[in-house]
């Protein structure tokens, strides 16, 4: 497949993009609109939303999700909030601001058309919100309250305590639900994707595992909508849900969609730290937590093991506001988690020796206890020292928090174009699952806004366009290359289940590519660790197929063959991440090559040579996929160094 | 640190119309640390590594917010600890040579598929019905030309913190999901933005409730007592007195189009 990198991105001035292009593209008639079918994978943010609206403005909605009911996507567990240039604190904030602090906070790696459109419908996006009845917090007055986040110096962010991924999520499953009863949109709950269906170069439509009875069915439709979510469980250990999976967007890459920067990570800086090696996920705290907490380290590798209470404020080190004073401990998310583990590095974490090494720092909220009072603090942050207590067993309100860096979200993602279409025809990407908006580091408070911005305003203009410009002759389930998607997914659980010398479930599998990854390519990456790791993967995968041990028959709920398709997945994922980790001789964002820091330790970009988008394409053998790049141009602002001094 | 030897009295059933029974097995080497489910886990592994069907159960987010997990520990919906999801239960809580007697919510709205799994989708048909306000995407009013007052915001974000897990169903002795639905009407129901489908949404989510073979609330306050997120039984109390005035005061519509 000949493959042509074309942005659709439109040019002139930026402030009217968006304006221009949504006057210029086709629309479907509403008499016409009930004649189409769409497929939607993944009720999230951006799937629960783009299904609402498709099925309100009169399309026929198949809606898919894993999960016993769509309101248990994983959008649900965000806590902070979500970012709107409304400028209600009057703190000179714009959407030209909001703009300008994505742009930069992802390093200069995204595409101004896009995040410039991201800022603009985040207005939109609160309003939607506000009148499906989302409570976000108010002001005595009763208008909207504002917090601030990492990476910005405004408070542009609205939250619902520490629960607004949850409050925003059932909004938009609320509005499924109304389709659902009108029959717009039909619900496909516990069911799985496992390919996609192409039908003369066109996406049109999916296979699908029935995750209580194992039955595998075709649907199609006249497009394909991924709103999957991120991959950043190939790590094992991750912020992600359990059930977060790479299995649709890999099988889109395996069909010629191409992949978009996978080595771009997001390490998270306020996790809890791992306890044990049993640990089958990290969790999040807010990261709302460092608008009053102050991260710091004993000075002295002697008081680590001390009572932290116990250390003077002379021996402690609070190296955030020390290394950087103008955003303190509110630095983003990047720079936090680097600054932390390098601390650690030096000797000087806290917390349990988990295999001779200390990993955490303190997040303090001894200060803030004592200038805004208990009430206050526990009424900002109640729910997530509630949520620390129970996992660690410690009150925050008397001892620091521990904390430190885990893998969080994953910017890379399936390559798009202005439209949110991928490089097969009808197969659109949106929210987590796809690569644009974030760059090489996404802020905080952001991920919620793209994924409603996809779902609710995006994409119910852009899919549009395609159905009224592209000709599609009805297809149906027996179509042979429908039947030849089932048979394949026929054969690969199969495969699964017939191991040559089965010994392992999928998790054990999952824990060792996990090490691999963070080892290699995670928060530091060298060439020589990458080199490694991409000898390390094959192998692993090899033992994968040949070791792989599924115990319950396939025709019922069985949860390790989940898994294991999901590891097998994780497994080729794995590799391209570092071929293109890899390859980029630059550091930037979440992509910190070791080789390329400044004398201070600080990320130095290589823009010459490395200011553009990398495209994979799967050319048939995973370890030497084909590069497109797709050149980032600045006209908007110019890149510059990243500064939070 | 200190670890724990447990014994678990597991109920296996192979699907929805097969019988179940419990089974026994022997978790040892059980860190403190450990989730509940973490501990799970690990029994898991070793059963697939016996060559043997693992324990199914729900989980996804494993961090208490999108109410997939779930299971009834020695009696209690969740386990033990107060407004914890079983997810969040670390073993800490229980003691060294501990029986433990796991079942899946038992309701007759939820039928178990397999094990610990049970089939709540139930509850998305009651939302189905009328939990929602009816707004146009990408037409919305300025949001801060709705203006709510800072203490019902507050009150409506008890309500909506609400994970729908179902515990509230398994601990109640009709099994009703009143406290689910009461949660909901709470939740858009002191909002302005509510107001105007308000008496019909709690009409319809009730009609739904019961249809769905949901038992009735008789007061008994398990349901508050098992919740995760401590949601008040006042809520029912506030959606009874909905549910009066709508079928003394407010005209009936015609099915949500």
């Amino acid at each position: 497949m000949t493959v042509r990198l074309d942005a659709k991105a439109p040019n002139g001035p930026i402030e009217t993009r968006w304006s221009r292009h949504k006057a210029a593209i086709k629309m479907v008639a509403p008499s016409n609109r009930r004649k189409h079918e769409i497929i939607v994978v993944g009720s999230g943010l951006a799937g629960a939303a783009a299904a609402a609206s498709l099925g309100e403005m009169g399309y026929q909605v198949k809606c898919f999700c894993f999960q016993d009911s769509p309101r248990r996507a994983h959008s649900i567990a965000a806590q902070g909030g979500i970012n709107s240039a409304k400028n209600y604190q009057n703190d000179n904030d714009s959407i030209w601001r909001l703009f300008y602090d994505t742009i930069k906070g992802g390093d200069f790696r995204a595409r101004e058309a896009n995040v410039y459109r991201l800022a603009e419908v985040s207005l939109d996006i609160i309003d939607q919100a506000v009148a499906q009845g989302v409570p976000f917090a108010r002001e005595y007055g009763g208008h909207l309250a504002n917090r601030s986040f990492g990476g910005a110096q405004v408070s542009r962010t609205f939250y619902a305590r520490g629960q607004t991924g949850q409050q925003l999520l059932l909004g938009a499953y609320q509005a499924l639900s109304r389709q659902i009863d009108i029959g717009t949109v039909r619900m496909f709950s516990r069911t799985e994707m496992l390919d996609l269906i192409r039908i003369d170069q066109k996406a049109r439509g999916i296979v699908t595992r029935d995750l209580v009875t194992g039955r595998l069915e075709a649907h199609v439709a006249d497009c394909v909508v991924l709103g999957t979510g991120g991959y950043g469980n190939v790590f094992y250990l991750s912020t992600n849900a359990k059930g977060s999976n790479c299995t649709a967007i890999l099988r889109a890459y395996r069909h010629g969609a191409l992949f978009a920067n996978p080595c771009y990570t997001q390490i998270h800086p306020t996790c809890i730290p791992q306890s044990g090696e049993y640990q089958s996920k990290l969790t999040l705290m807010s990261e709302s937590l460092r608008n009053d907490g102050r991260v710091w380290v004993p000075k002295s590798p002697e008081d680590c093991d001390k009572d932290p209470r116990l250390i003077q404020e002379e021996a402690r080190d609070y190296f955030l506001e020390r290394k950087y004073p103008a955003f303190g401990n509110l630095v983003p998310r990047d720079i936090a988690s680097r600054a932390a583990k390098a601390v650690c590095d030096e000797g000087r974490g806290v917390g349990p020796l988990i295999n001779g090494q200390r990993r955490g720092v303190y997040l303090d909220f001894a200060d803030a206890l004592r200038r805004l009072g208990h009430t206050a603090v526990e009424e900002r942050y109640g729910n997530l020292f509630q949520m620390y207590e129970r996992i660690t067993g410690e009150d925050p309100y008397e001892v620091p928090m521990r904390i430190y860096p885990a893998v969080h979200y994953t910017m890379g993602g399936l390559w798009v174009d202005y439209n949110l279409m991928t490089t097969v025809e009808g197969l659109f990407s949106i929210g987590e699952a796809n690569f644009s908006d974030h760059g090489a580091n996404r802020l905080g408070a952001s991920a919620l806004m793209q994924g409603l911005a996809d779902g609710y305003f995006i994409l119910p203009y852009t899919l549009p366009n395609y159905l009224a410009s592209s000709e599609l002759r009805p297809v149906a389930e027996d179509h042979p290359e429908a039947q030849r998607a089932l048979q394949e997914v026929q054969a690969g659980i199969h495969k699964l289940m017939s191991a040559p010398s089965p010994k392992y479930g999928p998790d054990w599998f999952h824990r060792k590519l996990g090490h691999i990854l963070w080892e290699h390519c995670g928060m530091g990456r060298t060439a020589t660790g990458l080199r490694q790791a991409l000898k390390e993967i094959p192998t692993l995968r090899d033992q994968f197929w040949s070791e792989i041990k599924i115990t319950t028959d396939p025709q019922h709920i069985n949860p390790t063959l989940e898994k294991a398709g999901r590891v097998a997945d994780f497994l080729e994922l794995a590799e391209l991440m570092c071929i293109d980790a890899l390859h980029r001789e630059e550091s930037c964002g979440g992509h910190f090559r070791e080789e390329h820091q400044s004398p201070e330790g600080e990320a130095k970009r290589n823009d010459a040579s490395f200011s553009y988008v990398a495209a994979w394409q799967y050319s048939g053998n995973l370890a030497y996929p084909t590069l497109h790049r797709e050149p980032l141009a600045f006209e908007s602002v110019t890149p510059s160094k990243r500064s939070y001094k | 640190m200190s670890l724990l030897r447990l014994t678990l009295h597991v109920w296996r059933q192979a699907s929805a119309n097969e019988p179940g029974s419990f089974q026994t097995y022997q978790a040892n080497n059980v860190n403190e640390h450990m989730s509940f489910l973490e501990m799970l886990d690990v029994v898991n592994e070793e059963l697939i590594e016996a060559g043997q069907d693992p324990i199914a159960f729900e989980h996804d987010c494993r961090e208490g917010i999108c109410g997939a997990c779930g299971m009834v520990i020695n009696g209690v919906p969740h386990g033990p600890q107060r407004a914890t999801t079983t997810c969040q239960l670390h073993m800490r809580h229980f003691t060294d040579g501990q029986e433990l007697w796991i079942e899946p919510w038992r309701a007759r709205a939820f039928p178990v598929l397999k094990d610990l799994v049970v089939d709540r989708s139930a509850f998305d048909r009651i939302i189905d019905a009328g939990g929602f306000i009816s707004v146009r995407t990408g037409s919305a009013p300025e949001a801060n030309s709705t203006r709510v007052p800072k203490h019902d915001a507050e009150s409506s974000m008890d309500a909506a913190s609400c994970i729908g897990c179902g515990a509230c169903v398994a601990a109640c002795p009709n099994a009703s999901a009143h406290l689910f639905v009461a949660a909901k009407v709470g939740h858009l129901g002191v909002l302005p933005q509510g107001q105007p489908e308000r008496h019909d949404r709690v009409r319809r989510m009730l009609i739904q409730h019961d249809a769905e073979v949901f038992g009735n609330c008789t007061n008994h306050g398990e349901c508050e007592a098992a919740c995760p997120k401590e949601i008040s039984v006042n809520w029912i109390a506030r959606m009874n007195r909905d549910f009066l005035k709508a079928n003394l005061i407010a005209p009936k519509l015609p099915k949500n189009t």
